[in-house]
């Protein structure tokens, strides 16, 4: 029992060095994820809400209309009436204010921020002229987390993660060594086939221990994504992911005898789930007829157990769906890929 | 040697046949025994069926027909007990490029019951200097010493070599002649596969010649060489005009004669008797000489005098 013991701590240690001795797979499992966080959390990052712009007609009174008109909220300036126009032909500005009895506002009807800052001059003219609020109030801010793109975004670039080391890490090392004669060479050793195929499920489990706090620990530092549920259950799911498409990856090398059949073969798998299982917009983007076949998708049962788990602080009994679809996938594959592995 | 097989038998196949899908023919009938504590070289060119023949021994491919036992055992029965008995170094394998020639060796070991210490292998085959160095850092010759080292971790009875010293340079191929002399007179046995001559003259103490997946010859070395008729070549290439070969053939002395590239070699004993014969005969037909040369005799005629073929033709 102890030589058994070591010898599969022996292959995953193995697997461990090669991983981290290779700078590109280091980098494709930790930069690359990093790095498409930052940029689409930037490219499509919450903006603070946008000033309207309104143009005040020269005349007697106009002075006074911009100290009470300007604000955070308002930006006006003074224009001659020839350029007043203009800027409200051009959509520079939303609104003209014309000083004089009656004062006038001239804008566009049909176009909302064209409404929302007659509503805001309005309403700040009205009060500065004594018009007192029918009633109080209080304002309460709200930027709710959760809802916003990188909430989204930091979940589902864990599971695409998740998807494409543990077909690359198991698949394509498995196809290679089997290439290099590697994989015989090993069996013409008392090696139990069992402890080849367990260090890598292995390694990759230990891999997932570091990978998914890094992701979600960056998510959370750089973009306050916060896990909403618990962190274990998150942890958890990913293992599932992890073993998941493991399985589909081990399938995938079960029979390919070089690593550009099991490159091609792997892309072929993973590409339609890059783009159909909700990693960088929502699944409900397609057509409703789809949905059945988009839910029983390994990737999108992840992404959705993920996000309900990180944004919705769902507990296990309402990801029970998602793990059972996952589940099935790993039995599926692993079932199938051990009955047609070559091994030599 | 036909018969049972005994405890003195490291291997023992009886009509071994090897067919592909599509109908080639890799090993077709091939019987051999292998005595324990033997070196024996499978002689023959590229695609005779040396490298089935071993990949059927070491238990890695099933034969179509035929009956193997490997130390008294068969892989179908006692695979696992066998595994740690038997060491294999395979033609061209690839190691994991980035672990260290130490860290593949106690990777090895960690698969083995019982075996020799990493140290202990490194040492046997002078790669102590490189035990922190990078499999993918390593020459061809090291590569290939680091292979054997993996063949013996186990402390194995029997060592599969197949084509062990292949596109290694001289001094690459001495070093390895010593590992597998040292484990030899440790009284184990080796059997080891190659295209070169003087390798299995050196190493072996007896060799197989296989061609289209048959043994055409088996013997030891010298026996082999004894079937000739004569320990001499004689190597002959006439300026014009040809050699009356019944007439060569019938001088005291020349045991056989077959054609070559360039002329005639003849297998000659005693050589002191054969050569003043043979250029009196030229002298006599009026022949020019261009080259003459003598020299003895080694497996590579053994195989062109069976197959009429060179061994890396």
């Amino acid at each position: 029992m102890t030589e058994r013991r070591s010898a599969l701590r022996e292959l995953t240690m193995a697997r461990l060095r090669l991983f981290f001795r290779e700078p590109s797979t280091v980098f494709w499992a930790f930069g690359f994820p990093l790095l498409l966080t930052v940029a689409l959390g930037v490219a499509f990052r919450n903006r603070p809400p946008e000033p309207s712009n309104v143009a005040i007609e020269a005349g007697p009174g106009a002075e006074r209309l911009l100290s009470q008109i300007s604000s955070p909220l308002v930006k006006a300036r003074i224009e001659d009436a020839a350029a007043a126009a203009k800027a409200l032909r051009s959509g520079k500005a939303a609104l003209v204010v014309v000083p004089g009895e009656p004062c006038t506002y001239r804008y566009d009807e049909t176009r909302p921020e064209a409404r929302l800052a007659r509503i805001l001059v309005d309403d700040v003219l009205q009060r500065a002229a004594g018009r007192p609020d029918a009633f109080p109030f209080a304002d309460e801010r709200v930027a709710e987390a959760g809802a916003r793109y990188i909430d989204f975004l930091v979940p589902g670039l864990v599971g695409l993660n998740l998807m494409s080391s543990g077909m690359w890490g198991i698949g394509y090392s498995i196809v290679e060594m089997r290439t290099k004669k590697l994989v015989k060479r090993l069996l013409a050793t008392p090696m139990r086939k069992s402890d080849f195929l367990l260090s890598f499920v292995l390694m990759r489990a230990l891999f997932v221990a570091i990978e998914v706090p890094v992701l979600f620990g960056f998510g959370w530092i750089a973009f306050g994504v916060r896990v909403s549920g618990s962190p274990l259950l998150l942890l958890g799911l990913c293992f599932l992911g992890a073993f998941t498409f493991g399985g589909i990856g081990l399938l995938v090398a079960s029979r390919a005898q070089n690593t550009q059949t099991v490159g091609g073969l792997m892309n072929l798998v993973m590409m339609p789930m890059f783009i159909a299982s909700g990693v960088f917009f929502s699944t409900s983007n397609f057509p409703d007829g789809m949905q059945p076949l988009l839910r029983a998708l390994p990737l999108t049962a992840l992404n959705d157990a993920l996000r309900a788990v990180v944004n919705d602080g769902a507990v296990a009994s309402d990801v029970g769906r998602p793990m059972l679809v996952l589940s099935a996938w790993a039995a599926l594959s692993y079932a199938t890929a051990l009955r047609i592995f070559r091994w030599l | 040697m036909i018969g049972r097989p005994g405890a003195d038998l490291a291997v023992h196949c009886r009509g071994l046949v090897k067919r592909y899908d599509g109908g080639v023919v890799a090993v077709d009938g091939l019987d051999l025994d292998v005595h324990a504590g033997e070196c024996f070289g499978l002689l023959g060119p590229n695609g005779a069926g040396k490298t089935t023949t071993v990949e059927i021994l070491e238990g890695l491919l099933q034969p179509t027909e035929g009956r193997v036992e490997v130390l008294g055992a068969t892989w179908a029965h006692q695979g696992p007990e066998l595994r740690e008995r038997v060491g294999v170094s395979l033609q061209e394998t690839h190691m994991f490029e980035r672990l260290s020639v130490a860290e593949i060796l106690v990777l090895f070991r960690s698969f083995f019951t019982k075996g020799r210490e990493p140290e202990d292998v490194l040492r046997v085959v002078s790669l102590e200097e490189k035990k922190n160095a990078w499999y993918e850092k390593l020459s061809g010759g090291q590569k290939q010493r680091l292979a054997v080292a993996c063949a013996l971790i186990g402390d194995p009875e029997l060592v599969f070599l197949d084509e062990p010293t292949t596109g290694l340079d001289p001094q690459s191929r001495l070093q390895l002649w010593d590992v597998v002399e040292s484990f030899k007179r440790s009284g184990r046995t080796v059997v080891l596969t190659t295209h070169y001559m003087d390798e299995a003259e050196r190493l072996c103490d007896r060799v197989g010649i296989i061609d289209h997946g048959r043994t055409i010859a088996l013997g030891t070395p010298r026996e082999l060489i004894a079937s000739l008729g004569g320990q001499d070549v004689i190597e002959v290439t006439l300026s014009r005009g040809a050699l009356d070969q019944p007439a060569v053939e019938a001088l005291p002395g020349v045991r056989g004669v077959r054609r070559v590239a360039d002329g005639f070699a003849l297998s000659v004993d005693p050589l002191h008797v054969a050569l003043p014969a043979l250029i009196d005969l030229l002298r006599a037909t009026g022949l020019d000489l261009e080259r003459l040369a003598t020299r003895h005799a080694t497996l590579e005629d053994v195989f062109v005098a069976l197959t009429g073929r060179g061994l890396r033709d």
